[in-house]
């Protein structure tokens, strides 16, 4: 093999026959394996040369008359078509690499694989695809499908007013995030949105993580007692589904029959509070309920982690005199922070798009003039209602689109900080 | 002595402390249990310790021809043993293959995998909305389980990757030397081994359809085909209030098995998630 200087040009040859799949394969002398791209190249075109043909026709026209060409449909056709010329591409690309690596192993002198090795080849090296097929075509369907639709339909005008069958949906460039930073009504709304995102994102996570670590620490102390039932108590909101226990503080902080303006605030004083009808208490009092909602879970992380820290450790510091903060300044804080870390931030891209909490609680209210959007509507629940309520389709998906980069953004930037993200194995 | 003072001090604020967040965390709880014995219908007449408790709320739950609250429990519960079997089955496969095998687009998978599982599947909701009319899947069941399933797969294949990867890969090397075929392997050898991670995930596909409110809501149209979630929602949104007693009973029934089961496999979720979070 050393010696031998390369004098064929197989490989090229049979990489450029493969231009019409197969032949390449014919021009390697594998017969079988020829015969059976070929097969699937002809009954790939007679399968679905019609369903590419409408499926681009409509994604790029998106019908052209009312009634009889139901748009959305059509777009769907459309996306279909490019799953399924991508799938198409990517076997056609199998075969010019098959039929270019067979050519150079001849060109190497090196014999060819026959039949029987093929087909064990084959099973061995597509084992791992025949495993993760029906998880993918899963995958395609209920999440790659909708991201590429959503991805479509934010630069078309789908909305009320341009609904099929009765109208027709155009495809009208990047318009849409031009209207929601420009149109003083959406950008107004759009400033408002983000703003109470950003706040509630911060603030409830923050709040939610600090007292979960807070409480870990408290129930930790050795000489406490009773240690086991107060965690089991502190982490029932953890165990509740979180929809039952939104429904049932909406219904405590109801205005004018609520307990809590009856009976707790009312023992104490203080009148009656608008929790629903004004923005901001609407918006302390979701904060608060999520801090109720989401500390167990950061409790019994930071439990874990402070039950695993050796006695050792700080039997060490008392002896050279470090007092109770040092101690947890110096080892317990750092140790606890660096072990919840991937935790806590995944918190906070949840509460991102934390919808339950948002639209049980209040829908989303109180309603605000000038806007689209209610007082403590995020962006995910401002999405929901454009789509369900107000038929703003296209717009709805441009808003969830730049909401997605923002989310995926973040998600990058965290995953490059994890150790595992550079290690060539593990991923 | 003042080292003892000291610890009495702390020791009675920490107490102190812990009673006030116990009371704060337990009276929702208690408040609404109190609530569905209450003879009244409505919210402003409930008490949490009525004078005169009543059962008529689980009895009129339980009746069938008035409530379709048995229905909706039924079908919550085959809703999340479907998600779930389902869930485990895919990402069985799929995990199994991303940790042991290098193929070509392993690497992009899983970088795609862990995108995904960042943007929750219903941030695309109108297209999961139409893509359900679109194919006739609205309105059923089945069109939501394959949309709990799709969705679970992402986080979930992590998850259990994360955990296959620290089986020591000589085990199933030294097996295929012995001849044993892929799928021998996978089900006698790594499988066995994989039970605590897979008992996890089988545990998160089952509770995750519980707590959704968003995509149940989007896909099911009628009364009789509801979860509990879209159910009792509804129950309560109708008329604010007024069947206020009514819904305070479904949740005490609903919350008290999920409870007791999350409760006994505690442990688990937290042991599932810092060994995806560290590892993934």
């Amino acid at each position: 093999m050393t010696e031998h200087t390369i004098k064929t040009n197989h490989g090229r040859n049979a990489a450029l026959l493969s231009i019409l799949p197969g032949i390449g394969q014919f021009y390697n002398k594998q017969y079988l394996k020829g015969i059976i791209f070929l097969i699937l190249t002809a009954s790939f075109f007679i399968a679905f040369t019609d369903t590419l043909s409408w499926g681009f026709w409509g994604l790029l026209t998106l019908g052209e008359i009312p009634n009889l060409d139901h748009s959305i449909f059509l777009l769907i056709d459309g996306i279909i078509a490019l799953i399924v010329t991508a799938l198409g591409l990517v076997i056609y690309a199998f075969n010019i690499y098959d039929a270019l690596s067979n050519g150079r192993k001849r060109d190497e002198g090196r014999k060819l694989n026959s039949v029987k090795e093929q087909y064990h080849n084959l099973l061995d090296s597509g084992f791992p695809y025949l495993m993760i097929s029906p998880g993918f075509f899963l995958l395609v369907f209920v999440v790659i499908f909708p991201i590429l639709f959503v991805i479509l339909l934010s630069f078309t005008n789908y909305d009320l007013y341009h609904s099929p069958p009765a109208k027709l949906v155009d495809w009208i460039g990047v318009q849409n995030f031009i209207d929601i930073f420009k149109l003083d009504l959406w950008r107004e709304t759009f400033i408002g949105v983000f703003g109470w995102t950003i706040v509630w994102t911060f603030g409830a996570t923050t709040l939610q993580v600090a007292l979960g670590i807070f409480l870990a620490i408290l129930v930790n102390q050795k000489d406490l007692k009773g240690k086991a039932i107060i965690r089991t108590v502190l982490i029932l909101p953890w165990a509740v589904p979180s929809f039952i226990s939104i429904l049932i503080f909406s219904g405590m902080f109801n205005e004018s029959f609520g307990v809590i303006n009856r009976t707790l605030l009312d023992a104490i004083g203080i009148g009656a509070i608008p929790w629903m009808t004004e923005e901001g208490w609407t918006r302390l009092a979701l904060i608060f309920i999520q801090s109720w909602l989401g500390f167990p879970f950061i409790f019994a992380m930071t439990t874990g982690v402070l039950q695993s820290i050796p006695d050792e450790l700080y039997e060490a510091a008392t002896v050279d005199g470090a007092s109770m903060l040092q101690k947890f300044r110096k080892i317990t804080l750092p140790l606890v922070l660096f072990a919840t870390a991937p935790i806590i931030i995944t918190q906070y891209t949840f509460n991102f798009n934390n919808f339950n909490v948002i639209f049980l609680f209040n829908g989303g209210g109180p309603a605000l003039p000038g806007q689209n959007a209610g007082g403590s509507d995020i962006l995910i629940s401002w999405i929901y209602k454009l789509t369900m309520t107000s038929a703003q389709y296209g717009k709805a998906a441009a808003i969830t689109m730049i909401l997605s980069l923002i989310v995926i953004s973040i998600a990058l930037w965290q995953f490059k900080q994890t150790k595992s993200f550079k290690e060539e194995d593990m991923m | 002595m003042s080292m003892k003072k000291n610890k009495i001090v702390r020791l009675t604020v920490s107490y102190l402390i812990i009673a006030f967040v116990v009371l704060i965390v337990i009276y929702p709880l208690l408040w609404v249990i109190g609530s569905s014995f209450n003879p009244g219908q409505s919210l402003s007449g409930s008490k949490m310790f009525p004078e005169n408790p009543t059962l008529d709320h689980y009895r009129y739950l339980f009746d069938m021809e008035e409530s379709n609250y048995v229905k909706w429990y039924l079908n919550s519960l085959k809703i999340s043993v479907m998600t779930m079997i389902l869930t485990v089955i895919t990402v069985s496969l799929t995990a199994y293959s991303f940790s042991r095998y290098r193929f070509v687009g392993r690497k992009n998978g899983l970088l795609t995998f862990l995108i995904l599982q960042m943007i929750p599947n219903f941030a695309a909701l109108i297209a999961i909305f139409v893509l359900a009319t679109r194919t006739g899947l609205i309105d059923t069941h089945l069109g939501l389980i394959l949309v709990y399933v799709g969705g679970q797969i992402p986080m979930n294949t992590w998850l259990m990757k994360g955990y296959l990867d620290t089986i020591p890969k000589e085990l199933d090397e030294s097996a295929r030397m012995d001849g044993a075929s892929h799928f021998r392997v996978f089900f006698q050898i790594i499988m066995p081994l994989a039970k605590p991670i897979v008992a996890v995930v089988a545990l998160f596909s089952f509770i995750a359809p519980f707590g959704d409110f968003i995509l149940a809501r989007i896909i099911l149209r009628t009364d009789e085909k509801f979860t509990m979630a879209v159910g009792l929602y509804e129950m309560v949104a109708k008329q604010f209030g007024n069947e206020f007693t009514k819904f305070a009973a479904g949740s005490v029934l609903i919350a008290i098995p999920i409870a007791i089961l999350f409760l006994f496999f505690q442990k688990y979720f937290v042991s599932g998630l810092t060994a995806g979070g560290t590892k993934g």
